[in-house]
Order: structure tokens, then C-alpha cells, then sequence
């Protein structure tokens, strides 16, 4: 069996300490800038509070990752090396990673580092995962929210590191690193500058009749009749009309979270080596209540028991749930 | 001018499902009539489809090269069922002709023998560029969503490595690719009993807003942009600034015409505010943009200031 390790959000340094006290083995975060893919206001690192926190993780034996899982535009790379050599110096434990040029200059300078493949590299493949294994000494590889569990057993066989799947969270269904959706409305990249649908961006304006719609940069992604919840208007989880759906339908997917708790056996016999919790941009309560239920689950695998999986049902109770990919190829 | 009479033309793969009828027609005509060096072939997008005109592929390169065409073959972008890990290692086999390589599976396969990046491999920077020189690389298609400053950097990186440098100056953008099939999902299905129902949409399934605006349109697991690309005002730029291939991706419109217009814009045989007349009339009611070129949402329009 896997260790099966438990890789949490911090968004900020009181939700490090949060996931760290909640029992994580992993805390994953990014610095106040463009080198990460959640670069949104209010979250992430400056350099001194990722010493304090790396300093705060380590007394307690839980690992910090360091995402520079953006692609750097031509011009700008030095913000990328910049942020490696920081985070080398401050100790972390691993550089999670996309792009080609930033693994190679880490793998060159800090060879004694960990690098582990961001998701936003898009490797869906074995021959994928070992091209990065064999040229930059990947050690894990975050694969995509994309496939099956029968194909995770495959790929495991097949090539020569850890794999680390998404477990919890939003549900991203583009190939990520591939997406220049939020880009196209905003003018704000996804991969070179790690925005996603950008708050400032977002606009809600209620009609006289109580009913509702969600706006990015101008374009309207949704509507609500007055009973209905306004969400978030993320492009690819909006309703859009098409030839064939004059009545407005999600073209991509509903507003609804990732919860694979009731696969978490199956995912650790598959050989899956560690479990992402998504949700960096979410609250220091979300973190503790999701971080304890999942580490509580996990122990109860490891030693044998029986997990109480509904406790993790019922963290995302009310809001609609999917197994995604890794349940069935019908999602595709 | 003589460094633009350098510049290639060159077409991309057919994003979309056309027919192995229509390709053979379209392709007949390319090889013949269109003012294009150069000729991407092979199915990029869903590997379902690449049954229905691989039969095709020996004849379609015969003719295209007999035109005075050069032929590349392009790889698919995503690869994750066996049937698409076998097209990519087959793919990457080959000795000629040449390949274009859209997913780091065929990077492996191909291991240091000479190939192009294709434009979903993510080569945004000289450093990325430079480790891809280093594994074989000869030439390499920038995503479409950089901006000029960083278009010169890594065009001049580039060509100080010796390889050349191509960018997409017409056509839909692509911004997105999924495991999951929208053109099936539209139509209450999977991806697995599609029953190829994008074979419908020639130019891309359209997307509105519910306030009825388009938006998007969806070629299978792809999401592309409603506007066309149109870079033919900045291409003097690009080319100043040592980009050496420009891509027309196919769309359902009259793309040997597309193509003469930019070469003869490129030849200075037509000025650019009339070739850009032409395009609008080629084109139809599909809105044109360069937002990504000009660092602003990619679906704007900015105007070009007049040439001092």
C-alpha cells in the first residue's frame, strides 16, 4: 500500500498553520505573484512569511511545495528563477512545476530538490510522465482530472514516480495548462499569469424581476430566476445557448465540486501515492474541516479500518458532487 | 522587399471533422491554387476521427508535394487512450516527412531526432525554447495567446538558436482542450457513443450568452475563440521582429483566397488597408481579432495606428 499522503491548500500563512495543525502531510502554496496559478489578491506568500511558515511546517514534520506551476512569458523568466532561488534557500521540500525551462534550470541548480510535475504540464500519459521523469528528475507528477482509475493503475506501472491525484475541490475540466479561455474575455492569462475568471473582472446585475446574471469582463456567463442561487460566473461552468440548446445549458459542466471520498480506497490500491485537496483561494474553517475529515479517513485506510466516508460526503452536503473522470469513461 | 519575400505561409491542420470528401476536395485545391509553402496534415484534435480520412494521407501528401507544397505531419494534442499513444509513437517513427510534435508523449517518442513544436506544446519562453533546441527542435509554433514583447524575445532566442519561428496570423484561436466531448455533450451524448456529431459544424459549433452574444464555439474536446485571428496588419512586425512562418488555420471559408490576400499583402502587392477589405469580404460576418498580440482580451479588435 501507499503512504498515502494528504497535500493541503494554503492560501495564506494562518491557513498553513490551519492544514499544518489539522494533521496535513503536505502543505502546497505559492508566492504574491504571477510564478503560481492561483495569483489572486489576499492570497499567497511573501518571502518572510514562507520562512516563518516553512520554520512552522517543518517543527511539526509536515512538508511545504512550492507551486511555480506558471509558464513564464519570454522576457520574464527571471521572476520564475527568482522565486526558486528563494524558495531553495528558505528550505522548502519540493518545486511544483510546468514549465520545461523552469524545471530544467531547478533541476540543473538544485538537484538535491524535489520537482514534482504541476497538473497545469498536462501530462496524461506514461510516455508524457517519463519524458519529464527522464530530462528534469521528476520525482511526483499531479496527474489531470481526467482519467479513470483502471488508467491511473496503468500508468503507475509504467512509469518511475509517485503519482498524486486531486481528491476534493473544484472540479477543473479543461486540460489544465492548456486554457486561455479566461485570457480571451480578460486579457488576464490562466498560464502566464495564473488568473482564473479574476474577480475583478465579475459583475452581478438583478433585473426588476429579482432575476439575476453573472458577468466577466462584460459577457454573460449565467442567469438566475429570483429562486435560484447566483454562482460564480467561472467561463466553463456557465450556461451558454447552442443550435441544438435554444434554452441555455451548461456546455461544459454544472457549477459542482470534486469529492472522490468514497474512491479513496480504491485510489490508494491503485497506487496512488498522495491526495491533493484543492483550495487555496478558500477559508481557514473549509481547510480545517476538510483537512481533519480527510486525515482521519486516511488513518482509519492505513490502519486497517473501515473510514467513516460519510463524514466526507457531508462536506460538500447541499452542493452538488461529481466523481468526475475517475469513476466512469461515460463523464467524457 | 527581401526579407519578406523569406517569409513562408503556411496552413495548419484542419481543426474540424470534415468530411474525407470535402478534405480531398479542399486539398486539391490547395495544392493547386494556394499561394502556401507549406501544409500541416493529420488529425490534432480527437483520435475518433482519425480513422475516416488516414486512408487519404499518402495521396493528400503526393498531391500536396507534387503543388510545390511542403508536407508535416501534426500530432495529436492530447494523448491518453492506447489508440492515441500508438498514433503518436507511429507518428514519431517516421523519417519523413517532417513532424510536428503537440504533446510532450511524442517528445518522448521522438527523442532527439528533428521535429517542430507545435503550438499546444507551451514553448512561451527562451529558456523553454532553448531546452527544446537542445532535444532536436528545428522550429517552433508560439501559443497564440502571447503578446508582442514576449513574441520578440523568444522569436529572437529562437532564431539565435537556429530554429525558426511560426505564429498563427489568421483563424480561430484555440483556448481550451478537454477529455470531455462538448460537441457530444450538446447533443445528450458521450464522448464514447458520439456518433460524430461535430461533423455537423464546419467552422465550430457556436456558443451564445444567454443575452445572446457569441462567445465561443466547440470543435469536440476544443474550445476555440468566435473571432478569427487576424494578424495580417501586424505580420510586417512579426516578420521584423524574425518571425519566419505565418499559419492560416483552415476554416469554412474560401481559404485559397485567404491565402492569396496575404500573399500579396506580404509581397506589398496589396496594401494592407485593402487586403484587410478583402479578408472582411472573405470572411463574412465572423468578427476578426488581435487581442492576444496587443497584451488585451483576446477577443478584441485594435486598431493598427497609420504607418508614420
Amino acid at each position: 500500500m501507499s503512504l498515502a499522503e494528504l497535500i493541503c491548500p494554503s492560501g495564506t500563512p494562518a491557513a498553513l498553520r490551519t492544514a499544518v495543525d489539522a494533521g496535513a502531510d503536505a502543505v502546497y502554496c505559492g508566492f504574491q505573484d504571477a510564478t503560481n496559478a492561483r495569483n489572486f489578491p489576499g492570497l499567497n506568500f511573501t518571502p518572510d512569511e514562507l520562512e516563518a511558515s516553512v520554520a512552522y511546517a517543518h517543527a511539526k514534520g509536515t512538508k511545504v511545495l512550492l507551486a511555480l506551476n506558471t509558464y513564464p512569458p519570454a522576457g520574464k523568466v527571471d521572476l520564475w528563477r527568482q522565486a526558486a532561488d528563494t524558495g531553495a534557500r528558505l528550505g522548502v521540500d519540493a518545486f511544483i512545476v510546468a514549465d520545461m525551462g523552469v524545471a530544467h534550470y531547478i533541476a540543473r541548480t538544485y538537484p538535491a530538490v524535489r520537482l514534482h510535475l504541476s497538473v497545469q504540464a498536462a501530462a496524461s500519459s506514461p510516455e508524457a510522465i517519463r519524458y519529464y521523469c527522464e530530462n528534469f528528475g521528476i520525482k511526483r507528477v499531479v496527474l489531470p482530472r481526467i482519467l479513470t482509475i483502471p488508467e491511473i493503475r496503468q500508468i503507475r506501472k509504467e512509469i518511475p514516480c509517485e503519482i498524486e491525484t486531486f481528491i476534493f475541490g473544484n472540479h477543473g475540466l479543461m486540460v489544465e495548462g492548456r486554457c486561455s479561455l479566461t485570457n480571451y474575455l480578460t486579457g488576464q492569462s490562466t498560464n502566464m499569469d495564473g488568473v482564473c475568471s479574476p474577480a475583478s473582472d465579475v459583475e452581478y446585475t438583478r433585473q426588476a424581476d429579482g432575476s439575476m446574471s453573472s458577468q466577466l469582463a462584460g459577457f454573460t456567463i449565467d442567469c438566475f430566476g429570483p429562486d435560484e442561487k447566483a454562482g460564480y460566473p467561472t467561463i466553463c461552468k456557465g450556461r451558454y445557448t447552442a443550435p441544438h440548446r435554444p434554452d441555455g445549458y451548461y456546455a461544459f459542466e454544472e457549477p459542482i465540486s470534486l469529492n472522490l471520498s468514497r474512491l479513496l480506497p480504491d485510489l490508494i490500491d491503485a497506487g496512488v501515492h498522495a491526495f491533493k485537496i484543492e483550495g487555496r483561494q478558500r477559508s481557514k474553517s473549509y481547510v480545517r474541516g476538510v483537512v481533519s475529515a480527510f486525515r482521519a479517513a486516511i488513518d482509519d485506510i492505513r490502519a486497517g479500518r473501515q473510514a467513516n466516508i460519510a463524514n466526507l460526503v457531508a462536506l460538500t452536503e447541499g452542493q452538488k458532487q461529481t466523481q468526475g473522470a475517475f469513476e466512469t469513461k461515460k463523464w467524457r | 522587399m527581401a526579407v519578406r519575400e523569406m517569409t513562408k505561409l503556411t496552413l495548419g491542420p484542419i481543426a474540424y471533422h470534415w468530411s474525407a470528401d470535402a478534405r480531398r476536395d479542399f486539398y486539391a485545391r490547395i495544392a493547386d491554387e494556394a499561394p502556401v509553402d507549406e501544409v500541416y496534415l493529420g488529425e490534432v484534435i480527437c483520435s475518433k476521427r482519425a480513422p475516416f480520412h488516414e486512408a487519404d494521407l499518402p495521396a493528400t501528401i503526393d498531391r500536396l508535394e507534387r503543388g510545390g507544397k511542403r508536407v508535416i505531419l501534426s500530432t495529436l494534442a492530447e494523448v491518453m487512450l492506447k489508440r492515441e499513444r500508438k498514433a503518436t509513437e507511429d507518428l514519431a517513427a517516421m523519417d519523413t516527412p517532417e513532424i510536428e510534435i503537440n504533446n510532450a508523449a511524442g517528445l518522448f517518442a521522438r527523442g532527439k531526432r528533428p521535429h517542430r513544436i507545435g503550438p499546444f506544446m507551451n514553448a512561451y519562453n527562451e529558456a523553454t525554447i532553448a531546452w527544446m533546441a537542445g532535444q532536436g527542435a528545428t522550429h517552433v509554433c508560439l501559443p497564440s495567446e502571447m503578446p508582442a514583447p514576449a513574441v520578440a524575445v523568444a522569436t529572437r532566442a529562437a532564431r539565435d538558436l537556429g530554429l525558426r519561428v511560426e505564429v498563427q496570423v489568421f483563424g480561430r484561436a484555440s483556448l481550451a482542450v478537454s477529455a470531455r466531448c462538448y460537441h457530444a455533450r450538446a447533443h445528450n451524448r458521450t464522448k464514447d457513443n458520439c456518433q460524430f456529431v461535430c461533423e455537423q459544424d464546419l467552422d465550430g459549433m457556436p456558443l451564445r450568452t444567454r443575452d445572446d452574444r457569441p462567445i465561443l464555439r466547440v470543435n469536440g474536446i476544443q474550445t476555440q475563440s468566435e473571432s478569427y485571428i487576424d494578424l495580417l496588419p501586424e505580420s510586417p512586425r512579426l516578420i521584423a521582429d524574425g518571425v519566419t512562418h505565418l499559419r492560416l488555420m483552415p476554416q469554412a471559408v474560401d481559404m485559397v483566397s485567404v491565402a492569396s490576400v496575404f500573399r500579396d499583402a506580404l509581397d506589398d502587392r496589396l496594401g494592407v488597408g485593402d487586403a484587410e477589405v478583402s479578408l472582411r469580404d472573405l470572411c463574412a460576418n465572423v468578427p476578426f481579432s488581435n487581442g492576444f498580440y496587443h497584451g488585451q482580451a483576446g477577443y478584441q479588435r485594435i486598431a493598427m495606428s497609420a504607418p508614420a
